[in-house]
């Protein structure tokens, strides 16, 4: 399946057609997720009206860490198979991961300002998001820091698994910080287990936020590939050939990608 | 061995006649433990607090700010072709480019940190635990420098995005370093912060010099 789609011509024509599909599809789930979870899912007992924070907070701290893991598997594809795909994923998926982060980030702070009276608590998982909120922003600043695209591309390769093995010892060491430096009052986040009442309508904001992050991710994908065919035929500076008979132009040139 | 043991004093013979560069390091660390008694006030209790945590993120700032000369002027003026074309693993290379770079800031660091912990008024019996933490952190500190130096090679502004890369990757450090102290200062024993803080400088052994030779390939490709 991976090697199916490293032809950059074939991944353009078959995301060409999925795009719209998946387009309708997002908005239609997370149109029905927004309306479910604003309007019919029932208010929490002890939290009221502004549990409602949670249908968005939740999908997007989900988000957020898988689309972490994500640029990593892509990273080691494209580090070891050099899938000339592979690396555009991540770079592409890193902006719209670290827009997650900082959605749930935002909606975190809404929510606890009524909750727990304060904008922001140094709580482990709170300070773990926020790492890897930084952990996204140096990935994208290396890979945004060189000329050439493709060389940005696979250092940011490399940094998102120098990251991904870190992952887990920064979260243990914030958990490890977090023990030593127990606040006086303990926090509960999300009260007891969540009722089905609930957990429906999460599961299909979760769905729904799948689907955004894809659609954004291919529509991103396609335009990183036609910005390298730009950069090509500006770097070569030939003009597009008329028909298939000339032969002397580079075959990545050869026809217009809508 | 002896190609790096050779790589190893004529970097540390390179910082040390350039003269300036161990000397730029402590006076950074020095100016920064000082700056936070004129921003917080200068009563001991408070000063005493958080002394840790001053010395050891002034410490971490040190050594971000000097690990653009780790490989940047090889790659400059193109030493660092010759070595990647020797015959000693790249991998090898990254250790005994970090352990002159540690020589030449960690090292200083470490030593410096008892006079400035009486400055920041620390409890005077959790200074040895901040040296040997230091000690102990600050290799680690020179190793995963090494990877962000590494794969910023050719990159614009390559200081400042040194920084950004390293110090979410610090972190662990920085808790575990800090928090030896305040467990020997609460009477409970450093151990199991020296001993974490250990394991992540040994962690970071073999696994650094991996990722810093991979991103050095990249940048000579």
């Amino acid at each position: 399946m991976l090697t199916r789609f490293a032809n950059p011509a074939r991944f353009m024509r078959v995301s060409g057609v999925v795009l719209p599909w998946l387009g309708g599809a997002c908005a239609g789930v997370l149109g029905l997720g927004l309306c479910w979870s604003l309007f019919i899912a029932p208010p929490d007992y002890q939290q009221g009206e502004s549990v409602r924070i949670m249908f968005i907070h939740v999908p997007a701290a989900m988000m957020a860490q898988g689309v972490y893991y994500l640029i990593a598997a892509a990273s080691f594809v494209a580090l070891v198979w050099r899938h000339p795909l592979a690396d555009i994923a991540g770079a592409a998926a890193a902006p719209i991961g670290a827009g997650f982060t900082l959605v749930c980030l935002a909606t975190g702070s809404l929510w606890g300002r009524p909750m727990w009276g304060a904008w922001w608590v140094w709580d482990a998982r709170l300070t773990s998001v926020l790492v890897l909120f930084f952990l996204y922003l140096g990935y994208i600043a290396l890979v945004n820091a060189f000329d050439d695209p493709s060389r940005g591309a696979r250092a940011g390769a490399l940094l998102a698994l120098v990251g991904i093995v870190d992952l887990p010892i920064i979260k243990f060491s914030v958990n490890w910080w977090n023990t030593l430096h127990q606040p006086a009052s303990i926090l509960r986040v999300g009260g007891p287990s969540i009722d089905i009442s609930l957990l429906l309508p999460l599961f299909v904001m979760a769905v729904g936020f799948l689907l955004l992050f894809l659609w954004l991710l291919i529509l991103r994908m396609r335009t990183a590939l036609n910005e390298r065919k730009a950069r090509a035929l500006s770097l070569y500076g030939q003009p597009a050939p008329q028909g298939e008979d000339s032969d002397a132009a580079l075959p990545a040139v050869r026809q217009v990608w809508r | 061995m002896t190609p790096l043991l050779g790589l190893f004093w004529c970097d540390l013979r390179l910082s040390l006649r350039q003269g300036g560069d161990i000397g730029l390091v402590l006076g950074f660390f020095v100016l920064a433990v000082l700056m936070f008694p004129f921003g917080v006030g200068p009563e001991p209790e408070l000063l005493g607090r958080i002394a840790a945590g001053i010395i050891w993120v002034a410490a971490l700032l040190a050594s971000v700010m000097s690990l653009d000369r780790l490989f940047a002027t090889d790659y400059a003026d193109g030493g660092l072709d010759l070595i990647a074309l020797s015959s000693s693993p790249l991998e090898l290379v990254v250790l005994a480019k970090g352990a002159a770079h540690w020589v030449t800031t960690g090292l200083p660091l470490t030593l410096i940190s008892p006079v400035l912990a009486i400055f920041v008024d620390l409890d005077p019996s959790a200074i040895p635990v901040l040296t040997f933490g230091l000690l102990i952190g600050t290799p680690a500190l020179s190793l995963l420098g090494a990877i962000a130096g590494a794969l910023t090679l050719g990159a614009r502004r390559p200081g400042i995005l040194v920084s950004l890369l390293v110090l979410p990757l610090y972190l662990p450090v920085l808790i575990f370093g800090t928090g030896a102290v305040e467990a020997s200062l609460a009477a409970e024993g450093a151990r199991a912060h020296l001993l974490l803080l250990g394991a992540v400088t040994l962690a970071a052994l073999p696994l650094a010099p991996l990722a810093a030779a991979a991103a050095l390939r990249q940048a000579l490709d």
